[in-house]
């Protein structure tokens, strides 16, 4: 029924003793949510919740209690570190919440990720969820309801937007995924499409976009050669002025280059049901697409 | 975050990249002692603002030109004292245009011929990316378009760094084959890259890196922005902000965790989330109305957040209506009504407001809304409340 996250995940919290990631890995924990380790150096020996053992190396989280996915609300200026050291213990899926991390070291990291097995969701991304299994970052559980439908996205609220549409109207997701608003991340637009299209368990797709890179085009030109799913989109920014960032560190459209009419071109002629605003997502869906 | 030039040309300096002896100098008392500085003989007067375009721009009291080639220091002193003080609009500027704060005096150079270098962060594959063209002087997106292969490529792995071979690949891409110039070229790529890298640049830019007649590799202009989620690491770089150059609105919404971007239409727009910001801005487009701006009040969208982003809409005159849009996630809509009604109450709104709210506690947050007695529209959806409060706006137009 998901990609990527279900009944196997074993989390472990990196930096999840702060305010903000205890807030959410509660929450998460919640949901149902198998959280079976934390990390924060020097915290190590102590318990999160009275029962989660926490220790100070992603290492020993993986040794002593099997985790094999990590969720980063670590600092920016420490984050990339986490995420390098989730790496190098062999984590096979790192969640990265963290919004404000540096390029130059989100650039080291996506080198040591293509030396690595480990796939890494985010930077600056509300995380991801399999509803009714499995919730990992910040977004509310109570939006999503199982079902066949699978969500990727830049944006985080926007997510929330899309994934209440379906809802709302009686359906439900296989497995949605915040993939972050940062220039570089780990997960792009066609690595989820892929995973996507491979899931018997998904039947149709949404797939959210905005400004800034050309990581929507290269997934349109996917789309139209390998997935035989109903895909649709929405590209936010058509109104964004050029040369400035639209609060996501990525949104920003240089030199002619990123721009919405360029993706919204692209997408639909890959034959791709595009929606005219983002109230109209689900709908936009549903108009090519009969859940069975 | 953007520096100017002068301080862009003292960075290349520090990393032994070749630049014209120049001088800057703030105010008029200081030009004499400035241009004491510099050799007799021509002298270059740059205005230092941030935008582009300075050479063709125009002053609003009439003046022609941000960038003057003077014939020697007592017409560069005049150029320079037109300048100082007043605004220059350049294509790059909007039609209000920058205040000329700062001249930078320059000594001329013999050009032979012009080039274009930069380094930047290439999206695709996530590494930096060494740009260089044979085609100086002109905007690197045109050259791009029409004469493609004239741009030289290098991409750096940055687990390796800058190696021997890179620079040999972009020196030569740019026809250079003697010793003297390679190695030039190799001294310039190396400070180039280490400026990069080491102080978290997003951009660095020649434009135009010029050959003189003898031979000589320098680079006649410099353009340098930082990446400003770098700047915690960098407290030299950040002394070099200048907040002239921002949008006084702008420079607050930050101070209080804000996004903002000021737009030039009449409907401001208040929403939780970057993407849902911009989808905000366009959906107001889409049903004939125009953004005032893009504000995120990020995630939580307390009553403090609320009450500071009303104020900075506000303090735009152009602004004839507001619309709230938030998608309360985590947080109960209950919650975010009390904060929007408080905050509406804070600024003693005057012009149309219209909330959606959807999310955890829709319901209860709505009613909060009614019973508030403010006069405000609630609206049941995104599309709903877009043309609400463009209908609202539109008639004050007439």
């Amino acid at each position: 029924m998901s990609i990527l996250v279900g009944k196997e995940t074993r989390v472990v919290g990196q930096g999840i003793t702060g305010n903000f990631g205890s807030l959410h890995a509660r929450k998460n924990i919640e949901y149902g949510t198998s959280y079976v380790a934390a990390v924060t150096p020097g915290k190590g020996g102590q318990q999160f919740e009275g029962s989660i053992p926490i220790f100070n190396t992603v290492h020993e989280a993986v040794e002593k209690e099997g985790a094999n996915t990590s969720v980063i609300f670590v600092p920016p200026p420490f984050a990339a570190d986490g995420i390098l050291e989730a790496i190098d213990a062999g984590i096979e899926l790192v969640v990265c919440i963290t919004e404000g991390i540096p390029v130059r070291d989100m650039a080291v990291v996506k080198d040591a990720l293509s030396k690595s097995r480990t796939r890494l969701i985010g930077p600056n991304c509300p995380g991801i969820i399999t509803p009714g299994v499995c919730n990992i970052g910040i977004m509310p559980g109570y939006i999503a309801r199982p079902g066949r439908i699978g969500v990727v996205s830049r944006s985080g609220t926007l997510t929330y937007e899309a994934v209440f549409q379906v809802t709302e109207r009686g359906y439900g997701q296989s497995t949605c995924i915040g993939i972050g608003g940062d220039p570089i991340n780990g997960t792009s637009h066609i690595d989820a499409i892929r995973l996507f299209n491979e899931d018997p368990d998904t039947e149709a797709i949404i797939m959210i976009g905005e400004i800034g890179g050309t990581a929507e085009e290269e997934a349109a030109a996917y789309i139209k050669e390998h997935v035989n799913k109903p895909v649709a989109a929405f590209i936010a920014g058509m109104t964004a002025p050029p040369g400035r960032r639209m609060g996501h560190a990525g949104a920003i459209v240089s030199g002619g280059s990123g721009t919405a009419e360029a993706k919204v071109t692209a997408l639909k002629a890959a034959g791709i049901a595009v929606s005219e605003t983002p109230s109209e997502i689900a709908e936009t869906l549903f108009g090519i697409y009969t859940p069975s | 975050m953007n520096i100017h030039e002068f301080q862009a040309k003292e960075l290349f300096a520090d990393f032994g990249i070749a630049i014209p002896k120049g001088v800057a100098a703030k105010s008029a008392d200081e030009f004499e002692s400035a241009l004491k500085q510099l050799p007799e003989g021509p002298v270059v007067v740059k205005a230092q603002i941030h935008a582009g375009g300075r050479g063709k721009g125009t002053f609003t009291n009439g003046f022609k030109g941000g960038v003057h080639v003077c014939k020697d220091k007592a017409s560069a002193l005049e150029a320079a004292r037109s300048m100082l003080g007043n605004t220059l609009v350049t294509h790059q500027t909007g039609p209000e245009g920058k205040v000329v704060k700062t001249l930078f005096f320059n000594e001329t150079c013999d050009i032979k011929k012009e080039y274009y270098l930069a380094i930047t962060l290439d999206r695709g594959s996530s590494r930096p990316v060494i740009i260089a063209s044979t085609e100086g002087g002109v905007d690197i997106e045109t050259v791009a378009a029409e004469a493609p292969e004239k741009i030289t490529k290098v991409f750096i792995d940055p687990a390796q760094g800058l190696q021997a071979y890179h620079k040999r690949k972009v020196a030569f891409g740019l026809g250079f084959s003697e010793k003297a110039q390679l190695k030039q070229m190799d001294t310039l790529l190396t400070g180039l890259y280490r400026l990069y890298w080491e102080k978290d640049a997003s951009l660095v830019e020649i434009n135009p890196l010029i050959t003189t007649p003898e031979d000589r590799i320098i680079a006649l202009d410099a353009k340098v922005g930082f990446d400003e989620n770098a700047l915690f690491r960098h407290s030299d770089i950040l002394d070099l902000r200048d907040l002239d150059e921002e949008d006084p609105k702008e420079v607050e919404a930050g101070r209080h965790g804000l996004n903002y971007i000021a737009l030039d239409g009449n409907i401001a727009c208040l929403v939780n989330g970057a993407g849902l910001a911009m989808a905000t801005m366009d959906i107001i487009k889409h049903f004939g109305g125009n953004p005032a701006n893009f504000l995120d009040v990020g995630g939580g969208a307390s009553e403090e957040a609320v009450t500071e982003a009303f104020r900075i809409i506000l303090s735009d005159p152009k602004v004839e209506g507001i619309l709230v849009n938030i998608f309360g996630g985590i947080m109960s809509c209950k919650v975010i009504a009390s904060g929007v009604i408080a905050a509406a109450r804070n600024v003693d709104l005057k012009v149309p407001l219209v909330v959606r709210l959807e999310g955890n506690e829709v319901e209860e947050g709505k009613a909060l809304l009614e019973e508030s007695k403010l006069p405000l529209t609630p609206a049941s959806s995104l599309s709903d409340a877009a043309r609400k409060v463009v209908a609202e706006v539109a008639p004050s137009k007439q």
